[in-house]
């Protein structure tokens, strides 16, 4: 396999046949909290995308470089928490100083990413990835970045379907959390029609 | 000996992101305005939107920026406008408000132009700017209701009515209400109009069998100049009402209520 389609690959499967969130069923506390409105879930999905990408640029080589050689790989999990956490914080405090405007349309989502567990999820894959022919490090910055795009992809589908949800006549029974989950279950199994590719 | 390292790789990794983060917040971060803080910690933090801003911080900027007034804060109440006014040192006046439907027209009394079968939203019916004969009156699908956190506002007969011991006069329904019907007014409000169309009153006779004329009566009757007459629309100030009810009595719609 070429370099190219190497990344093509990688990057469909982290949007389409192994979604994030409706093949991989993690981070479903954000992507059943926020997305009420279709403009605070694309902000959300684009703050994990952006921390998913950092997250693994720094917890790659931390796995790599430091537990691997030492045969500490069972201590991934509580130093990827770690790191993720002060990195969140990091990154709050410089998007705060430099990039106001960045700052308020995340709003409190970018803190609220501190203990995503997609985040998590796609840092503990990235240490297991099979070898492709991509460089190593390469490929699981990119795996990240197309999980987080399939994260932003599952958050405005569904906040779009959550919207006409709102404006319908639900049964008094189903109101509210309910009807929430049918519908996720219905975009998942839709999903799931990508896993044939 | 196989313990060593991985507690000195977790501790030294925490020390790390700690050390990091607190240079960070040292030399990065904002420097914290004192008098945004403190007025942010006055207001009650109920997050509610009466105020018109998205939430206690915005209104904390808002008036630390100066671009807001201080008495804004309804679920604050007299504690707010006592630590406002303290911290800003002028005088912040504060009353309890509570919400008021200015409109009269039921499904009874208020005509239709057609019958409206859609979504069951005021918002959704204002695409055809409301059912009603009359632009200012109540639509009666009960958004107002719907966000109202102390359900004290009522749907009856196509017209809203709020309970005036259950409102807590956050304003949201002030801000919800695509008529703009709702206002809010001291909690001591004595005599209202509850009617706000500035139609001629010829035009209102055609499209209520309830709404203010203009027929100047109850400013004629009104001994404490409280009521006047502005675009054919009856409006009593609250500051010098004082209850007496003789517009009400003497009100040939009866629109003037207590």
């Amino acid at each position: 396999m070429n370099s190219v389609t190497a990344v093509m690959a990688v990057l469909l499967a982290g949007i389409f046949t192994s979604n994030m969130v409706l093949s991989r069923f993690l981070g479903i506390c954000s992507f059943l909290g926020v997305s009420k409105k279709v403009g605070t879930a694309v902000s959300m999905g684009v703050a994990v995308t952006l921390v998913m990408v950092l997250a693994t640029a720094v917890t790659w080589p931390i796995y790599t470089f430091l537990l691997v050689p030492n045969g500490l790989e069972y201590l991934q999990t509580i130093v990827f928490i770690l790191v993720i956490a002060a990195l969140v914080q990091l990154m709050e405090i410089v998007i705060k100083r430099f990039l106001k405007p960045i700052y308020v349309a995340f709003g409190i989502y970018l803190s609220l990413i501190t203990t995503n567990c997609a985040v998590l999820g796609i840092t503990l894959m990235n240490t297991e990835l099979a070898n492709i022919g991509l460089p190593p490090y390469l490929h699981a910055l990119i795996n990240a970045l197309a999980a987080g795009l399939g994260f932003l992809l599952a958050m405005f589908i569904f906040s779009g379907i959550r919207v006409r949800i709102e404006s319908s006549d639900i049964p008094r029974g189903l109101q509210g959390l309910p009807i929430t989950l049918i519908a996720a279950a219905l975009v998942s199994l839709s999903f799931l029609g990508f896993s044939g590719i | 000996m196989s313990i060593v390292l991985p507690i000195l790789l977790v501790a030294g990794i925490g020390l790390v992101a700690g050390f990091g983060l607190a240079m960070a917040s040292k030399y990065l971060s904002e420097p914290v305005d004192e008098l945004k803080e403190k007025i942010r910690e006055a207001l009650p933090g109920a997050n509610c939107g009466g105020c018109g801003f998205a939430g206690c911080d915005e209104y904390a900027a808002a008036i630390r920026e100066g671009k807001a007034e201080a008495g804004l804060c309804a679920p604050g109440g007299k504690n707010t406008a006592v630590a406002l006014s303290e911290i800003l040192g002028v005088d912040v006046s504060a009353q309890e408000k509570r919400a008021y439907v200015t409109c009269n027209g039921d499904c009874y009394r208020a005509k239709t132009k057609f019958a409206y079968s859609g979504l069951n939203s005021c918002a959704a019916a204002m695409y055809y700017r409301g059912p009603m004969k009359c632009e200012f009156g109540c639509i009666g699908l009960g958004d107002c209701a719907a966000v109202c956190d102390r359900g004290a506002i009522r749907v009856n007969d196509g017209l809203a009515r709020v309970d005036r011991e259950l409102c807590g006069g956050c304003g949201k329904c002030v801000t919800t209400c695509p008529k703009g019907v709702i206002k809010l007014l001291p909690e001591s409000y004595h005599n209202v109009v509850a009617c706000q169309s500035t139609e001629k009153g010829s035009t209102v006779i055609k499209q209520c069998d309830i709404g203010c004329i203009g027929c100047m009566k109850c400013v004629k009757e009104c001994k404490h100049d409280a009521i006047h007459v502005e675009n054919f629309l009856a409006v009593i100030d609250q500051s010098k009402c004082t209850g007496c009810d003789e517009c009400a009595l003497v009100c040939p719609r009866g629109i003037i209520h207590k």
